[in-house]
């Protein structure tokens, strides 16, 4: 544990800690660029020059170990003089265009500059330009801007694990970029855009819309896949501009995937904003009274078993809530929150969870991947199971098809017959794991093959006192909270596949569906169709009734992701038009059904939810989940699994209305080239 | 810097592989570095991938470099473009890399790029018209003793002048290849007229002794 003096403070550092952590800890900041606590240290800015006593030259502090005994000023003026060099070098070709550059205000050198900047240039000569390169659809370059820092590259290689990034030629031509131009093939390219400390890495979405201090902040949850990334809104009057990551190191550490930031253009997008009614096969636009009243006098007539609903991905904790109150006060157990029928039930918690949590992916020491692809299913989980590859050579084996991933994977086989290919090697390690994704449970055989990987786990040591190595890695954010409420069919109730089934055979009148697109809408026979939702996206398009409901930055709503971590969502900007909060829907419906909910604000709600379901209450924790015996042993389909996601930017009603997400899979697919600058030009206009 | 030469148009080609030839190299090359560590072959496979195409690199030559070292291609691209000795694009059949650092510049290097410019008709940075020869400025070649020099692809001509250098173009023209080395005929870089050191056998004292050093003092 060495010992230094910081600016006459002493401190103590964890061994391996740097001269700048030590001054972090003893509440100094240091200016830096290159620098990033979660990437590799390049020490090439030289910003965070300091003096240490009885050293010749003021040294880079991020890369200077802490030694014991060392005497560091950070404002003495041989460093002060020190940076105000540094910094003169660093604007000599950096071009003072702050005014049209969208990191204004949120620049590091912007800022830095305050301090260490001189207010003239003594550099006559010509500043250097470099071509802007072409990085695709989400990050707009303007290299002129560029200070070198390196972070780019290091992200790339080391998180996002796409080795595209680099440094081609030298001194004073030295340029960053691809060299071979093209898209960069990574789901955390946005995160390019926050690393990079000046403006030559912006977002090409968000280019010249809005400056950061013009925006409402709020702190939520994003909701489009099933990792719960913690998130900033950045939000001007109604519309929600940005999205950025916010700091969870237990689950997204500072990172997003590019769906979570650059899919907010859908939510402007093929929006459901005022109640509609089927009349003579067209819908029409009618008020909240009528919609409500139509589909009341049809619940009202129908009886309970041939009434059924189904949730599906986007869905918020209450919305579910109340419609399973609602649905069960007409005595009907034909509810499902699993529109694609993965074969997970809610009797023992631990069978559907991450209960090794994300970070407990640290801990572990070998994966076995059962029909999933973390890349896209959770691109997140995967830059954890890359980080922990990257520290210790992380073990990982696949059961499916060839996955493009960004660690050396063992390709067991393609089906469920592989399962067991590994077992010596899980039984070898100290913390193994098993993630089962929806390609293996969404199958027919799907509760055979849980039972499987079940019995595996506990075969191979995953589950005891101090670990839990068995994971569900799900792919919408309403799973787990849907589960967690028991949304699945009562005694005598129907699942999804049977209530379409119903459906065709004219045994199902009603069906109500909250947000589920994901169902095969034209299996839902003669059925009477009411959709709640926000998205104009198959559901809406086969309903009789639509009541227009809000989307996850338009609601105070809780998610629980797939560590079983219940989470608050809150509103960013109100629904547009008549869209109301999806409880509050339900919750009138249900008065003018004449089954009036025993609610009347969203505390009374909650508060209901927590007293029967007391996990959920247990907000931004991981409540470990007993073991218990779940899934269903029976023969097993030896066809091989088919990954539930192929487009990664499209997986939702958000997704698919986003034209962003639809270029992204676009010059992913190879069919469009990336439009060149995105159409929005920096310096030039 | 990297893409110095300009003058000869040029496409990248689709394909490349080493001969069986270069390949047999280039896993010489290979074999020198432990298991793991292959990457560190990277400077001579670019190297002999330059010397089988003709002088320059194309992209696809470093993609070849890339997959048979395991490296992302990105990582070759950035050796390559680092180093001025790899030609990004095609140069002329006699490259000529002219020193005009300090010492080969007091020495008369101007001469000497004003002798390759008058007989080429082309300046620093670009081809003649016949793809026959290619100007480049390069810094110190690390041959100052003999300055001025150039290095004509992979051998040095060194002690030029104007008409020297005139004279190593014509013969270069026909299809000669004039010797490589001082164009003045000494040998390596040994006193240009007579020898001038070292002319006599010093007498010598006993090792040791005092006498010894206060001698070489008194001269």
């Amino acid at each position: 544990m060495p010992k230094l003096t910081v600016n006459g403070i002493e401190v103590e550092t964890p061994p391996g800690a740097t001269v700048l952590q030590a001054c972090q800890m003893a509440g100094v900041e240091v200016p830096h660029f290159c620098f990033h606590e979660r990437l590799a240290i390049a020490g090439n800015c030289r910003m965070c020059l300091v003096e240490q006593e009885k050293a010749s030259k003021p040294v880079a502090s991020c890369a200077m170990p802490a030694a014991d005994g060392m005497v560091i000023h950070t404002d003495s003026d041989k460093a002060k003089k020190a940076r105000k060099g540094v910094m003169e070098f660093l604007l000599i070709n950096h071009p003072l265009d702050c005014p049209i550059c969208d990191q204004g205000g949120e620049c590091d050198l912007q800022d830095q500059a305050m301090a260490y900047g001189f207010d003239r240039g003594r550099f006559e000569e010509n500043k250097r330009a470099v071509k802007d390169k072409e990085l695709g659809p989400l990050v707009k370059t303007s290299m002129n801007r560029c200070i070198h820092c390196t972070r780019c590259i290091r992200f790339a290689t080391e998180i996002a694990g796409v080795e595209e990034m680099g440094a081609t030629g030298r001194g004073e031509s030295m340029e960053i970029g691809t060299y071979v131009e093209k898209a960069l093939t990574s789901e955390l390219s946005g995160n390019l855009v926050d690393v990079c400390p000046v403006g030559a890495l912006t977002s090409k979405p968000f280019a010249f819309v809005a400056r950061p201090w013009e925006m409402k902040k709020i702190e939520s949850v994003d909701a489009l896949d099933a990792v719960g990334s913690n998130i900033r809104i950045d939000a001007r009057g109604s519309q929600v501009l940005r999205v950025l990551p916010r700091l969870n190191e237990d689950i997204n550490e500072e990172w997003i995937s590019d769906k979570t930031r650059f899919a907010i253009d859908g939510l402007s997008r093929r929006r459901l904003d005022r109640p509609f009614i089927r009349k003579d096969g067209k819908l029409v636009e009618v008020s909240w009274q009528d919609a409500l009243e139509t589909v009341a006098s049809m619940m009202k007539r129908i009886p309970g078993e041939r009434m059924a609903a189904v949730a599906g991905d986007l869905v918020d904790v209450e919305a579910m809530y109340a419609l399973k109150a609602l649905m069960g006060s007409f005595g009907s157990g034909n509810i499902d929150c699993r529109p694609v029928g993965v074969a997970l039930d809610p009797s023992v918690r631990a069978g559907y969870l991450f209960n090794t949590t994300i970070a407990g992916i640290e801990q572990a020491d070998a994966c076995l991947l059962v029909g999933t692809n973390p890349r896209y299913e959770a691109a997140l989980v995967n830059a954890r199971i890359r980080k922990r590859y990257l520290k210790t050579g992380f073990k990982v084996a696949a059961v499916g098809p060839k996955l493009d991933a960004t660690f050396p994977v063992e390709q067991l086989g393609e089906g469920p017959e592989a399962i067991d290919r590994w077992t010596e090697t899980l039984k070898a390690a100290k913390n193994p794991m098993v993630i089962i994704g929806q390609g293996a449970l969404a199958r027919p055989d799907g509760a055979a093959i849980l039972a499987r990987v079940r019995k595996l786990a506990e075969e191979t040591g995953m589950i005891r006192e101090d670990w839990n190595g068995f994971n569900v890695l799900h792919t919408a954010a309403a799973q787990v909270g849907g589960l967690d409420l028991g949304f699945v069919p009562g005694k005598g109730g129907r699942d999804t596949a049977a209530i379409l089934k119903g459906c065709e055979a004219g045994e199902i009148e009603l069906v109500y569906l909250l947000g589920a697109d994901e169902i095969d809408t034209s299996r839902l026979g003669k059925a009477f169709v009411v959709y709640q939702g926000h998205h104009g996206d198959a559901g809406a398009k086969r309903a009789d009734v639509i009541l227009p409901g809000a989307a996850y930055t338009e609601k105070d709503a809780i998610y629980v992701n797939t560590e079983g971590r219940p989470q608050l969502a809150r509103r960013a900007v109100f629904p547009p038009g008549d869209a109301r909060e999806d409880w509050k829907i339900l919750r009138a419906l249900s008065d003018m059904a004449g089954k009036k909910l025993p609610f009347d604000s969203l505390p009374q709600l909650r508060k209901q939810i927590v007293e029967a379901h007391p996990v959920i209450g247990a907000v931004d924790a991981v409540t470990p989940a007993a073991w218990g015996n779940f899934g269903k042993e029976g023969p097993v389909d030896p066809a091989a699994f088919v990954y539930p996601i192929e487009d990664f930017y499209r997986t939702d009603a958000i997704g698919r209305a986003s034209p962003t997400m639809a270029e992204c899979a676009a010059v992913k697919a190879g069919v469009a080239p990336g439009t060149p600058m995105g159409g929005k030009t920096g310096t030039h206009g | 810097m990297s893409e110095a030469v300009e003058g000869l148009p040029f496409e990248q080609p689709a394909s490349f592989a080493f001969t069986p030839e270069y390949l047999a190299k280039a896993q010489a090359q290979i074999a020198k570095y432990p298991e793991g560590r292959q990457a560190s072959a990277v400077l001579p496979l670019l190297d002999l991938a330059q010397r089988q195409n003709d002088n320059w690199l194309p992209r696809a030559a470093m993609d070849h470099v890339a997959h048979l070292l395991g490296m992302a291609p990105i990582r070759v691209y950035e050796v390559a473009t680092f180093y001025t000795m790899f030609n990004l694009r095609p140069v002329g059949q006699h490259l000529f890399q002219i020193c005009t650092t300090t010492p080969c510049w007091l020495r008369g290097s101007d001469q000497v790029v004003e002798a390759c410019r008058k007989k080429l008709g082309v300046g620093i940075g670009q081809t003649t018209p016949d793809g026959k020869f290619s100007l480049m400025e390069v810094e110190c070649l690390g041959a100052c003793v003999n300055a001025p020099i150039i290095q004509v692809n992979d051998d040095f001509y060194e002690d030029l002048d104007g008409p020297s250098t005139e004279a190593l173009i014509d013969a270069l023209s026909r299809g000669e290849k004039p010797p490589m080395g001082s164009v003045k005929g000494r040998q390596t870089s040994a006193p240009e007229h007579a020898q001038k050191t070292l002319l006599e056998v010093p007498e010598r004292s006993a090792p040791g002794t005092q006498a010894g050093a206060g001698d070489r003092n008194a001269e």
